[in-house]
């Protein structure tokens, strides 16, 4: 083994340094208060569970990106968490049996697999909220109201709320007649936007026109405001429940407007992430500087009804570590240092005492260290006046 | 991670060679051409006659990781590059139809393909992994960087997955084309951050492009 095989880290797999190991505890601390205040109650939920409960109607993706391991007291499959929101959906569903809404929030390491993209990482610290029980636009509102002020919190200028509603492509490949390896296709086709792929696969396949028209304008429709009025005119022959969808996307989309007006509001009604596990609307934050959503969530009605009690459910989540990393706060660590060689000295030892209540950082010097206090990110010391007192002064940080 | 971009700003990032010479022409017609000769240059970013857009110009199978990571909003890629990246979070919106050619199987010409596992040259590796999954046939695949028609001749491999042209090459070595795996073409890519965020920049160049190209 070379010294090289003791110190690598797998492929996507961080430890984080000072000083952004504290950015991200304290923005979690931030975020967990501020879920809090909107009144979302914290969970712990394990971090591996048996693999039935974990991959409940998520289709193949998530199967995919959980690490799984054999649990040695059963023999069964556990798998190690990669994603949040089916546990908390368990824990809704059948360890609180809450009646009527129930909010919660959390915070987690999950373990994936597989990078969500190229540079992403395999242990992302997910951090969201769900509100269970309400299947109302109140509580979609909500959510992405929670999300925004989350990214608020985070220090996010410049807010781009992209959003879309499953329910929409799932009405209209219902009527398309299409085999499963035909879906799967035009499905690629898609989620890539590729034009020219779709207008092809929908000729051969569809026979019916008036889909086969829907599908191909469905696909490309994505923009800004005036989205959902062509899309009223373009899918006027689809099925009500497309049309329900559309109202229902106008009508959160200008709670949000009026509520967040800073935040640019785009549709993309051919947005197909997660699409085995929505149900409804489905919405992406991005912010400039980064090409992949930043936070992402939407409804998800089915999820519980596995576990004995199917209850309606919205929420989002995002990476801490990559809130923390784009939207950070160059605080500068500052901190008291107390010199070595007076641990007996009562008066040092409650002047030090009182700083730390106040939450001041106070570092104790080693006899004879020789890293100077600077290096151990104070900024200023505790000297020894005549009178016998200790007195904090800043460090001249010109020797 | 990807670069901070100016919200404003569109980075295109063109793909270097043979399909170079047939992008520049489209973009000059939806009116966007920059502003020195990119052939006679070492510069490797140059501005265009909008002072918005600027263009990169990278080897082709760099073109969507730089549009993925988001180092580029926009780029201009062969569909044979695309799948065998994999192009997760990519869009392609536009079909360029230049360059266009085939994505085939070779082997030597009159010999049957051996039964059991047997060996493809490729630089199309995820590409033939897939495509013979599907024919459900088994292979062990050599990755080699190019000229791909010596690895049957030498007994280096059974079968060739490569881009078909004119089939000349093929002849002249005496192999033959076999099966078709995908008709190629040159795709107009856009990064999925650009299009959620600047489509108001983009839409406009896509719609440009698209009445050059017809």
């Amino acid at each position: 083994m070379t010294i090289a095989d003791r110190w690598l880290l797998p492929d996507g797999m961080e430890e984080v340094l000072p000083p952004q190991a504290r950015q991200i505890e304290e923005l979690r601390r931030e975020l967990l208060d501020l879920f809090h205040t909107w009144g979302y109650d914290l969970v712990f939920p394990p971090p591996a569970e048996y693999l039935e409960s974990l991959l409940t109607g998520s289709g193949n993706d998530l199967d995919l990106q959980t690490f799984k391991v054999t649990d040695q007291m059963t023999g069964r499959m556990m798998g190690i968490a990669a994603d949040i929101t089916p546990q908390v959906a368990r824990m809704d569903a059948h360890s609180m049996k809450r009646q009527g809404p129930a909010r919660f929030c959390y915070c987690a390491n999950v373990l994936r697999t597989k990078a969500g993209s190229m540079l992403g990482s395999r242990s992302p610290m997910q951090v969201g909220a769900e509100l269970f029980g309400d299947d109302g636009l109140e509580s979609d509102t909500e959510i992405l109201g929670l999300m925004i002020s989350a990214l608020a919190t985070a220090g996010a200028g410049k807010v781009y709320l992209d959003m879309g509603h499953v329910g929409i492509y799932r009405a209209l490949i219902r009527e398309a007649d299409l085999t499963a390896d035909q879906e799967k296709t035009l499905f690629d086709a898609i989620l890539h936007k590729a034009y020219g792929e779709i207008d092809q696969i929908v000729a051969r396949d569809i026979a019916n026109e008036s889909v086969r028209g829907m599908i191909s304008r469905l696909a490309r429709l994505n923009g800004g405001a005036d989205i959902l009025a062509q899309a009223q005119v373009e899918l006027a022959d689809a099925p009500a429940s497309v049309k329900e969808a559309l109202n229902s996307l106008e009508q959160i989309a200008n709670v949000i407007k009026n509520q967040y007006p800073n935040v640019e509001i785009n549709f993309d009604l051919a947005e197909l992430r997660g699409y085995n596990y929505h149900t409804g609307m489905v919405f992406a934050a991005y912010i400039p500087g980064y090409s992949h959503a930043v936070a992402q969530g939407g409804r998800y009605d089915e999820t519980g009804k596995v576990f004995g009690r199917a209850r309606p459910a919205t929420g989002f989540s995002a990476d801490l570590k990559i809130l923390a990393k784009l939207l950070q706060k160059n605080d500068p660590v500052s901190g008291v240092f107390a010199p070595a060689g007076y641990s007996d000295d009562q008066e040092l030892l409650s002047t030090i005492r009182a700083l730390r209540s106040e939450g001041t950082r106070v570092v104790n010097g080693l006899p004879d260290q020789d890293v100077s206090a600077l290096e151990m990110g104070c900024d200023s010391e505790l000297v020894l006046k005549e009178d016998g007192q200790w007195v904090v002064e800043p460090i001249n940080r010109i020797f | 991670m990807s670069q901070s971009q100016e919200p404003q700003q569109l980075i295109i990032a063109l793909s270097k060679g043979r399909i170079l010479d047939e992008t520049l022409p489209l973009f000059e017609q939806a009116g966007i051409y920059p502003l020195e000769d990119v052939r006679k240059s070492r510069k490797l970013i140059f501005d265009t006659n909008l002072d918005h857009v600027k263009l990169i110009i990278i080897r082709a199978t760099d073109v969507p990781t730089y549009v993925e990571l988001g180092a580029a909003d926009m780029g201009v890629s062969g569909k044979d590059v695309l799948m065998e990246h994999g192009a997760k979070g990519i869009y392609e919106p536009l079909d360029l139809n230049i360059a266009r050619c085939r994505l085939m199987t070779a082997g030597m010409k009159g010999q049957e393909r051996p039964d059991g596992r047997i060996r493809v040259a490729t630089k199309f590796i995820n590409v033939a992994k897939r495509y013979y999954a599907e024919q459900g046939v088994q292979v062990d695949l050599i990755k080699l960087y190019g000229g791909m028609e010596l690895a049957p001749i030498m007994d280096l491999a059974d079968e060739i997955v490569d881009i078909v042209d004119t089939g000349n090459t093929l002849k002249a070595n005496g192999l033959e084309a076999r099966e078709d795996i995908a008709h190629i073409s040159t795709r107009l890519v856009v990064s999925q951050g650009a299009m959620k965020m600047k489509h108001q920049l983009i839409q406009p160049i896509i719609e440009q492009l698209r009445s050059a190209v017809s």
